[in-house]
């Protein structure tokens, strides 16, 4: 099973457009969007829901009036602030550590698990997709990741695909980490700005962190061509292989609105020849096969 | 006064409204960059940096010599960070969450705390612009905790304004908790409408008015405006794409310093929130 996370470490950058565009050229795939945070791809996937899952994060701390004797133990221990003066639990504080409830000498705190959101199986015009909603201002979007990718691996192999692609969210902290785990190889959005070089060199970091490959692509490069140029140096110096360049094409937009990917939009375009050589570049590129491999569905998983 | 920049979806132009609008208002504000993973403020601001110090968090140390081998502390975790195996304990620094329990429950006393690194935190400033940023540590996932203490630094005095995280979980939660304004930023397309109205139900649950700046205000369709209707989200500020500003923006130049006009429109947006803010105090 071979795993493509596309990622870009700053937001807006073009992720899920291009995703869903490689989605449009990938072959027996499956799709995957670990942005649990701010899902999009389902908007341009417009997924048949098979089967909807309860996420269960941790556990959140809740107080019983009625036993509790106003000691203030749990007060005094609770590192994050999440008890109030009225001896309640601020949920949007609570970490979820349980330690008021385990020394609170009236055994009046309770610890119920928390529904953290949901995820879903799903079909869509371009193959199965697995994908998830995170509730609003929820921990456990790491968690949440990697059930999912879990889940979307085992689904592929029922299907009998060998590709995932999994749009991923922006960032290098935990939702970003666990999604790149064990991925085949990473795919880069970088935009052509101050901004955008500074979050793609923290970004291929995290890549040679975790030992994932990485591959870079410019989107709306034509915005600053000098910077374009820039980017691409960076990504030789890191061992980074350069995939190619996109341009600023408002039929981006468009297609977005129609709900649409790149290619079922419109008449054939520049830019989607373009798209259509990086997805090439990226499929035959050799950190997607290391080893030669001829049939990959063949292979001892 | 206390000021949160965030949007749901990512790249709408947080950073830039909120860096304009602080070179806007120049002199005596303060500007908190709490997009700690991928921090950018400081492209704009060009602050000078006057001083850094490495943050860290809290993770427990064992003292073999006391330690009885109870297991107390491994059954006390919720997040799985300690473990004894036989004659051993295992602490996996990367899934503490810092809460102290197993310092507490240990009968022996054996557990001290040492720290781990999250991060450095960066002090500066620029044209009497106050400048504060967190960088997460390449490789750490917790970026709530330097989140928190970029905030702990904000002068009560001054007008802060805060670049957030984009989404909607825990990092963007501590980047707006406690603030008095969120102003939100998105592009009127399907996506950052989506995000859009995530983020208004996060605010929502936090109790803080907001309101909305629309970058790019002529892509896309015009579904986010009919939608700050319905919610009764006051647009504060439209900014049309322009293709000097996105060059603008590529090559770290602010749109204040670049185009003039745009100067008084941003102390505008910060009257028409501060107006909004005050209203709020008296009825409440």
């Amino acid at each position: 099973m071979r795993e493509i996370v596309i990622i870009s470490g700053k937001g807006g950058t073009g992720k899920t457009s291009l995703t869903a565009a490689f989605a449009a050229l990938a072959k027996n795939s499956v799709l995957c969007d670990a942005d649990v945070d701010a899902a999009d791809l389902h908007l341009l996937m417009q997924p048949e829901i098979r089967q909807q899952t309860d996420f269960m994060g941790g556990g959140i701390a809740v107080i019983n009036p009625d036993l509790c004797i106003g000691c203030g133990t749990c007060m005094e221990l609770c590192r994050f602030e999440a008890i109030t003066d009225r001896f309640e639990v601020d949920t949007i504080r609570c970490e979820g550590c349980g330690v008021c409830v385990d020394f609170c000498p009236e055994k009046a705190i309770d610890f119920p698990t928390k529904r953290c959101g949901e995820w879903y199986l799903s079909d869509t015009r371009f193959g199965p997709m697995v994908h998830a909603r995170l509730g609003i201002a929820e921990e456990n979007s790491g968690k949440l990741v990697s059930l999912i990718r879990k889940e979307v691996r085992q689904l592929a192999e029922e299907r009998g695909a060998d590709l995932v692609i999994t749009d991923g969210p922006p960032g290098i902290g935990c939702p970003v980490i666990a999604s790149i785990g064990g991925a085949t190889a990473l795919v880069i959005v970088v935009e052509p700005t101050v901004s955008g070089i500074h979050d793609m060199e923290r970004v291929v970091e995290l890549a040679a962190h975790f030992r994932v490959p990485g591959m870079v692509c410019v989107n709306k490069w034509d915005l600053n061509p000098e910077m374009t140029e820039a980017i691409e140096q960076l990504a030789i110096k890191h061992n980074v292989a350069v995939l190619g360049r996109v341009p600023f094409d408002p039929a981006f937009t468009r297609s977005m609105v129609a709900g649409k990917t790149l290619f079922e939009y419109g008449e054939p375009t520049a830019t989607q020849q373009q798209v259509r050589d990086i997805w090439a570049k990226i499929i035959n590129s050799p950190s997607m096969n290391p080893l030669g491999i001829m049939d990959f569905k063949s292979t001892i998983q | 006064m206390i000021i949160s920049v965030a949007s749901g979806k990512g790249g709408t132009g947080k950073t830039t409204i909120s860096t304009n609008m602080a070179l806007a208002l120049g002199s005596g504000v303060e500007f908190l960059d709490c997009d700690v993973e991928e921090p950018n403020a400081h492209l704009f601001l060009k602050p000078v940096i006057e001083r850094t110090e490495l943050v860290t968090t809290p993770i427990p140390l064992v003292d073999l010599e006391k330690c009885t081998y109870c297991r107390k502390c491994s059954a006390i975790c919720r997040f799985n960070a300690i473990t004894v195996v036989s004659h051993k304990v295992l602490i996996f620094p990367e899934l503490c969450h810092s809460c102290g329990g197993c310092m507490v429950v240990c009968p022996e006393g054996a557990i001290t705390e040492t720290g781990r690194e999250l991060g450095e935190i960066n002090f500066g400033a620029r044209n009497g612009i106050r400048f504060i940023n967190g960088r997460l540590r390449v490789g750490e996932s917790m970026s709530p905790p330097l989140i928190k203490r970029v905030r702990s630094e904000a002068d009560p005095e001054k007008v802060t304004i805060i670049d957030a995280p984009p989404g909607t979980s825990c990092p963007v939660i501590a980047a707006m908790n406690g603030a008095d304004f969120v102003l939100m930023v998105t592009e009127p397309t399907p996506f950052g409408l989506h995000d859009l109205k995530l983020a208004v139900e996060t605010v929502k649950l936090l109790g803080i008015p907001s309101g909305l700046v629309v970058n790019r205000s002529d892509i896309g369709d015009q579904e986010v405006f009919a939608y700050a209707e319905r919610e009764q989200l006051p647009v504060l500020l439209t900014i049309p794409f322009e293709r000097r500003i996105a060059e603008a923006y590529s090559q770290g130049r602010s749109i204040v310093e670049e185009f003039p006009e745009w100067k008084e429109r941003f102390c505008e947006l910060f009257h028409k929130i501060e107006t909004i803010i005050q209203k709020r105090s008296t009825t409440v």
